[in-house]
């Protein structure tokens, strides 16, 4: 009987150590992938570098203006397009929470979220590159903000689920309008929650390649043009690291750095808004 | 002291602002939320409309057959998606075979070793991270540092040292895809009712017992769901597999042939694709890709919906 | 009846099919507490939300028959104007978390956008806050969250909240049932002072409360309007069987 007892703690303290090892070794590539990219990115960064566009092959020098400034411009107009539809939608699904409409939405929004990222890109290549006859930085927005806005819809939706009806009634007891109630109410009430969630959308698609690929296709040299193709981040590094150019590779290597560093800062930005701002209900 | 008089008379609320204009808005912004909503389900079902109608001389010059052909020339109009499909399936199931036991230790440490505390919040941490760096800086980490990895090893075991392929893909999707089961299983383990395991450990089990008796088959169902998030999320994942597969049309004969995926081959030929049933064809993969993903996720949210409701 | 300010005439509110109030006729005199008291479910709640047309809110909600606010149908003005001059507190506070208390007295003016200069927000603020009394236990402090408030100094905050807006009539949904002893206290003792300026009609479960506080007590069995009456003479002579059954702890 003890010897039995005696092998079975040893075989769940075994268990115990395999677990522990199998979990932590996740941090492995982790470290590995953030370690490499700081080592061989950070001397390939320099105010140039920042400032100058590629430059044809053979000749040194040369940078990634172009594909910062289309990053910027491509995520910012992608935020303002989901964002103010990503919380209408929130606000309306977490309003009526058993119509039909409400019902279909939210299975279309849970379809959206598991929709690869280069079909998204595809269908727009249909809906607005072909008929407008030109790859264009605000194809690849709207591509960007088709993917963001499940997470905005379902982070808006959650937050103001928590919100008490009581909330509701008070306003409507000093006569509000239902606009204000919902506008001047509840959303700032949930604000801190709707906002986390934005970022995390923004984080999400900062660093996505396949719905560029056919949209804002890139652009070798610096504009602000959104009707015209433009350079991101992630498609420079996609072309110029599976270039067989060494300059190239260098450029990639600056740019991931950047672009790692961009997407780990918003993330953590999400977490700091979640933690600090929370509003005590 | 205070002139009351003064006050009531002067802004009684009633009498100041009313106006029709405010009933008008609120009816308006009623209406704009049912439209958004609506615009929604527009969207998706547009997604599924434009891809089956781009499809369409495809599937007529082609059939249905050609999902299975085995052959994929542009250059002779010979188009057989088999090729494809079978690299999708084999980069995804190993993957997920790959990823399992480190996505359901880190389930498992975090739902039951390890609630609470700083070393659980960093390992948190450290999975959230690994889902959020972007695709393209895994591929092209993969390309530096796994693809010479891989190749030592082809050449020991006499395998042509390409370097690239479905194996590499695979082990760089693994790493990219757990942890999305790993955090779905820590919440339904962290959930196990205490009850349920204090009365396991009342009877004189072990940790490992009351996790292998009581824990683990309780969230069974819930963890099976993780799995096939991990495996939609593996389906659909383009540039990271695209820059370490290797891109070639040809049957994959073993894992470590260089191949393609339905959305590498996407990626790699869209812009190429000349003529109409060259691109139908390739739309065609992406309707494929679309609805097979979509499935896949659907059932594990359902059985997720099932199990918390529970 | 002296000074009637709010009357129904075959009042009668549903949930759908679930007739909730059933043909209800009641008087309100001017600057009286009126006591609402029922055993759970009786339509006592569901009445006074229809007195402030909160009621229809509710999805499948409807009513029909006559709700006189000074010999005017609140059914047929508008349910925003009705809200102005019909103010209401309810069971649980419900202060605005994300704004100050100086705004959320203000918050009826402010969020309906009703400018006003700063002078007169800061009277309507200390005249409110003074009525609701909590002037001073919050005078020094009106910048900071109001909920970090006691439960009682939150539901005297949604008291002044709700007079800052001049209503004639105050609604109170069981304010205090949420709160301690001693706050029910200091709100009873502040509903015995704002009756001077308003009329109170009050929802409550708690017989002892409507017998101290109240000058006519409505009784409420099964969504019928039982019983009304000088709250003295209800406790001390209830005529209908029901009322005397539940004054003497028949059932709850």
């Amino acid at each position: 009987m003890k010897s039995s007892l005696k092998i079975r703690s040893a075989k769940s303290k075994a268990f115990e150590i395999l677990i522990i090892v199998f979990a932590f070794l996740i941090t492995v590539p982790l470290l590995a992938i953030i370690y490499f990219v700081l080592k061989t990115g950070i001397s390939k960064i320099s105010w140039n570098f920042l400032t100058n566009i590629p430059k044809p092959v053979g000749e040194i020098g040369g940078g990634i203006a172009n594909a910062l400034l289309g990053s910027i411009l491509i995520v910012a107009v992608a935020a303002v397009i989901a964002v103010p539809f990503g919380i209408l939608c929130g606000i309306y699904l977490s309003e009526n929470k058993n119509s039909r409409i409400a019902r279909w939405s939210r299975l279309a929004v849970d379809v959206l979220q598991g929709t690869p990222s280069i079909v998204i890109g595809i269908v727009i290549y249909f809906w607005i590159v072909k008929p407008s006859g030109t790859f264009s930085a605000i194809s690849g927005s709207v591509a960007l903000a088709i993917m963001m806005l499940p997470i905005v819809i379902r982070s808006t939706e959650e937050t103001l689920k928590l919100i008490p009806a009581t909330l509701h009634e008070a306003g409507f007891a000093l006569g509000l309008p239902y606009h204000k109630v919902i506008l001047r109410i509840i959303v700032p009430c949930g604000i801190s929650g709707i906002l986390s969630g934005v970022i995390l959308s923004v984080a999400r698609i900062a660093g996505e390649t396949a719905p560029l690929l056919f949209t804002a296709f890139g652009n070798p040299y610096i504009s602000a043009n959104v009707l015209r193709p433009m350079q991101s981040l992630p498609l420079l590094i996609f072309n110029y690291a599976t270039s067989p150019y060494d300059e190239w590779h260098d450029l990639a290597w600056g740019a991931s750095l950047i672009l790692l560093i961009w997407v780990l800062l918003l993330n953590i930005g999400t977490k700091l808004i979640t933690s600090k701002w929370k509003i005590q209900l | 002291m205070i002139e009351e008089s003064l006050v009531t008379q002067n802004i009684k609320p009633a009498k100041k602002i009313f106006s029709y204009k405010t009933i008008r808005f609120e009816g308006a912004f009623r209406r704009s939320l049912v439209i958004v909503a609506l615009i929604i389900i527009a969207v998706v079902a547009g997604i599924f409309l434009t891809l089956s109608v781009q499809s369409i001389p495809s599937l007529k010059s082609l059939g249905i057959g050609y999902l299975w052909g085995r052959t994929w020339d542009p250059v002779s109009n010979e188009y057989g998606a088999l090729p494809f499909l079978l690299g999708t399936l084999m980069t995804s199931f190993l993957a997920l075979i790959i990823s399992v036991p480190f996505s359901y230790a880190i389930a498992i440490y975090l739902g039951e070793y390890n609630t609470k505390g700083w070393l659980s919040g960093f390992l948190k941490n450290i999975v959230e991270l690994v889902a959020a760096v972007p695709s393209v800086i895994y591929g092209f980490w993969a390309l530096v540092i796994i693809v010479p990895m891989v190749r030592s090893i082809e050449i020991k075991i006499g395998a042509a040292p390409y370097g690239v392929g479905i194996f590499t893909a695979s082990v760089v999707l693994a790493i990219m895809i757990i942890p999305y089961a790993a955090s779905l299983g820590r919440e339904l383990i962290r959930l196990v009712p205490g009850s349920l395991k204090e009365g396991a450990y009342a009877l004189g089990a072990t940790r490992y017992e009351v996790l292998k008796n009581v824990t683990l088959p309780y969230t069974k169902s819930g963890l099976f769901a993780g799995l096939l998030l991990s495996l939609g999320r593996a389906l659909g994942e383009t540039m990271a597999v695209t820059m370490v597969i290797g891109n070639t049309s040809m049957m994959p004969d073993s894992i470590f042939s260089p191949g393609n995926t339905m959305a590498s081959v996407i990626a790699n030929e869209f812009t190429e694709a000349a003529h109409t049933v060259y691109l139908s064809a390739l739309i065609e993969l992406a309707l494929v890709l679309f609805i097979v993903t979509v499935i896949i996720n659907m059932i594990g949210k359902s059985i997720i919906k099932r199990f918390s409701a529970e | 009846m002296e000074n009637t300010i709010i009357s129904s005439r075959n009042f009668n509110a549903y949930f759908g099919n679930v007739h909730a109030v059933k043909n209800v006729n009641i008087d309100i005199p001017k600057n009286n507490v009126v006591a609402v008291m029922g055993p759970s479910g009786c339509g006592k709640t569901t009445f006074l939300r229809c007195i402030n047309r909160l009621h229809e809110l509710t999805p499948g909600a409807t009513s029909n028959g006559k709700m006189l606010l000074n010999n005017e149908d609140v059914y047929e003005l508008s349910p925003i104007l009705v809200r102005f001059k019909i103010g209401m507190v309810f069971q649980r506070p419900n202060p605005f978390p994300n704004l100050s208390i100086y705004d959320n007295v203000i918050a009826g003016y402010k969020l309906n956008g009703i400018k006003l200069q700063k002078k007169e927000r800061d009277q309507i603020v200390e005249s409110s806050l003074t009525k609701a009394a909590l002037w001073n236990e919050v005078k020094d402090t009106l910048h900071k969250k109001g909920t970090f408030l006691s439960g009682g100094q939150q539901q005297r905050l949604c008291i002044a909240r709700a007079i800052a807006m001049e209503p004639e009539v105050l609604l109170l949904d069981e304010p205090t049932s949420a709160l301690d002893p001693i706050s029910t206290a200091s709100i009873e003792a502040l509903l015995y002072e704002l009756k001077k300026n308003y009329t109170l009609v009050l929802v409550t479960h708690n017989m002892q409360q409507a017998a101290r506080v109240s000058d006519r007590t409505a009784f409420f069995y099964l969504g019928e309007l039982a019983e009304y009456n000088v709250t003295k003479e209800m406790f001390t002579n209830p005529k209908d069987k029901r009322t005397q059954n539940y004054i003497t702890g028949r059932f709850s």
